[in-house]
């Protein structure tokens, strides 16, 4: 009874210490509205805008045809038209294109003839991601008109269209058929704010209660450690809260993005992962003397939180070595259950594995750090 | 002054590496007593004191406070004793009543005990419309007067200040110095290092600290008469001018 006030008076004055300090509210305030407004419109990874140039060597109905279907997709635009590939080459180079489509002569004629001309596709490298994306949308864009061209006029392309069909791959994007990339953002923006604030917000208040020498008044009174841990933890506890739910607010009055699954799910992982942040916090705040030593190891830990956690790359694209690391990554699994909440409406109980260790992780990290806070040094 | 010993120091140590900040000291301190604890700057009065409070661990020695031993009821000593630090131990965030109500909760103190004895401590120290001032808005003197309230608000049987009195004018520090004989002549025991040589006149007994060790403890009375001197302050320097450590 007599920890519970205690605690309740520590808690009343951290309160009380937050609503006076100038800054703090309004980060907690206005960062999440801040990044959650800005960020997924300029951070787009969508390829949009690939240039094509066509070198038509055929000019016919068809060569035409393709050409025009490329310059009506959404995401290809027909920069220009050059007799010979070297010209086209040059355009490349001068970065005015990123892919080059060359259709050789008499295409139409072979493509009836049942010969199987091909088309040659150069796509520009510096930009990977942009070479390797655009060359499929080109590939998927002739792909497409040849088989609308042999379902017109049957007869003499549908060998062609057999040809086109029998194309093995065909792609659908699961749970995110547009592909959508700020379905994809928005979730990895509310984890990211999470990191942050619940990171690096205790990690400051601790040690500079070290550095004002405040912390020295509370060692010297019967004040237990566990309690006085617990005072700097449940403030953070409760704005992770409010942080992840202005993401979801912003997420949905300005994204449109619902999660499918439940939003408890979400809360309730996010209650897990604000204890994990701000118990590393908490650590690291122990074994710092100054306010910018802390600062320092805290953006260490939130730069790996944040590249090697899924976040932003996909986890399943690293080598095998940094895949083994990404299991102690803690935002590792908040990541996954808010991506498959989000956009999966996974449930708790198929998620559970992710919740056991985030809670695991969570109980680990802050019973470490009362273990290292030191009342006696 | 009774002979019931409230602090017993013997052989206390406590050394950083290479480096012996307190170098085996022995005393003992007297309820009720005032005791004098000086040493120049870096001859290990604070970390001799912090040891005290449990807020050091000693590397060798032993010593009991309020009849608990330092060495394995740092807790319990905790309980017992008040601590000042040279730096403020308040809240400059918080209100004085907001810093009062806190530090008397942690003491265990009841609502209506901290309600009683706040309106009584605050009409002593004349302080009844700073309530609602934030501690960063009052005064040097007027904080450091509030610290030794708060640190003495459970009533504890030592009180430790460490430097209460740095940068505050004569008038201001005698002030401070009337709150402390009113503690002591109710019972409690105040060890108090200072700089001020006017100060040790008042204390019951000194101690002069040179280089982590003890080296002059005894009333002022007699030190002066041993050294032949006739101010704390030629004491003083006669002692602690050997020291081969400090600024």
């Amino acid at each position: 009874m007599a920890k519970n006030s205690i605690l309740g008076a520590l808690l009343r004055k951290e309160i009380l210490m937050l609503k006076r300090n100038p800054f703090i509210p309004r980060v907690i305030v206005m960062l999440p509205i801040m990044v959650m407004l800005v960020i997924p419109l300029v951070a787009n990874l969508d390829v949009k805008h690939v240039g094509v140039d066509v070198v038509d060597n055929d000019r016919s109905q068809l060569s035409r045809r393709i050409a025009a279907d490329i310059d009506a997709s959404e995401y290809l635009t027909v920069t220009g038209h050059y007799n010979t590939y070297d010209e086209a080459l040059r355009s490349l180079e001068r970065g005015k294109s990123d892919v080059i489509l060359t259709i050789p002569p008499h295409y139409e004629r072979d493509m009836e003839s049942g010969r199987f001309p091909k088309i040659d596709l150069a796509a520009n490298g510096v930009n990977a991601t942009k070479g390797a994306l655009g060359a499929n949308y080109t590939i998927a864009s002739v792909a497409a008109t040849l088989r609308l061209t042999a379902a017109m006029s049957p007869g003499p392309l549908t060998s062609a269209a057999a040809e086109a069909d029998s194309n093995p791959v065909s792609v659908m994007y699961m749970y995110n058929p547009t592909l959508n990339f700020r379905n994809f953002m928005v979730p990895a923006l509310m984890v990211m704010l999470v990191i942050m604030i619940c990171g690096f917000l205790p990690t400051l208040n601790l040690v500079s209660e070290k550095e004002k020498g405040t912390i020295e008044a509370m060692n010297v009174t019967p004040v237990g450690r566990m309690t006085f841990v617990m005072s700097k933890l449940i403030p953070y506890w409760v704005i992770g809260l409010l942080v992840v739910s202005i993401a979801i607010l912003i997420g949905w009055l300005v994204y449109g993005l619902i999660p499918v699954g439940n939003v408890l799910s979400i809360y309730l992982a996010a209650v897990l992962f604000t204890l994990v942040m701000s118990g590393l916090g908490l650590i690291i705040a122990n074994k710092s003397a100054t306010v910018l030593q802390s600062i320092l190891m805290m953006f260490a830990v939130i730069v790996v939180c944040q590249l090697m956690s899924g976040l932003f790359t996909p986890i399943s694209s690293m080598p095998e070595w940094a895949q083994l690391i990404t299991y102690a990554v803690p935002p590792r699994y908040f990541i996954e259950i808010v991506r498959a909440v989000y956009l999966k409406g996974t449930s708790v109980s198929e998620l559970w594995m992710q919740f056991v260790i985030l809670a695991a992780m969570g109980g680990l990290l802050c019973a470490t750090a009362a273990a290292t806070y030191r009342k006696r040094s | 002054m009774s002979e019931e010993k409230v602090i017993t120091v013997k052989g206390l140590t406590k050394r950083f590496g290479d480096f012996t900040a307190v170098d085996g000291i022995t005393f003992d301190v007297g309820r009720g007593e005032i005791f004098g604890f000086l040493g120049a700057n870096g001859a290990g009065k604070t970390t001799a004191m912090r040891m005290l409070c449990g807020l050091s661990r000693p590397t060798a020695g032993s010593g009991t406070v309020a009849g608990y031993d330092i060495l394995t009821q740092p807790e319990e000593v905790k309980r017992s004793i008040g601590y000042m630090s040279q730096r403020f131990s308040l809240y400059e965030d918080l209100t004085v009543l907001e810093n009062l109500r806190l530090f008397s909760t942690i003491y265990g103190m009841s609502k209506r005990e901290i309600k009683e004895r706040g309106d009584i401590v605050f009409r002593q120290l004349g302080m009844e419309n700073m309530r609602d001032t934030l501690v960063s808005d009052i005064p040097t003197g007027w904080k450091q007067k509030l610290a030794f309230t708060v640190s003495t608000i459970h009533n504890p049987g030592v009180v430790f200040l460490d430097e209460p009195t740095g940068g505050v004018d004569p008038l201001t520090r005698r002030k401070f110095w009337e709150l402390i004989y009113r503690e002591s002549s109710r019972g409690m025991t105040v060890f108090v290092t200072t700089h001020y040589l006017d100060e040790a006149e008042y204390c019951n007994r000194v101690s002069i600290m040179v280089d982590g060790r003890v080296e002059a403890l005894d009333t002022p009375r007699n030190l002066k008469e041993k050294y032949h001197a006739a101010t704390m302050d030629q004491v003083f320097r006669t002692v602690a001018g050997a020291a081969k450590r400090g600024d």
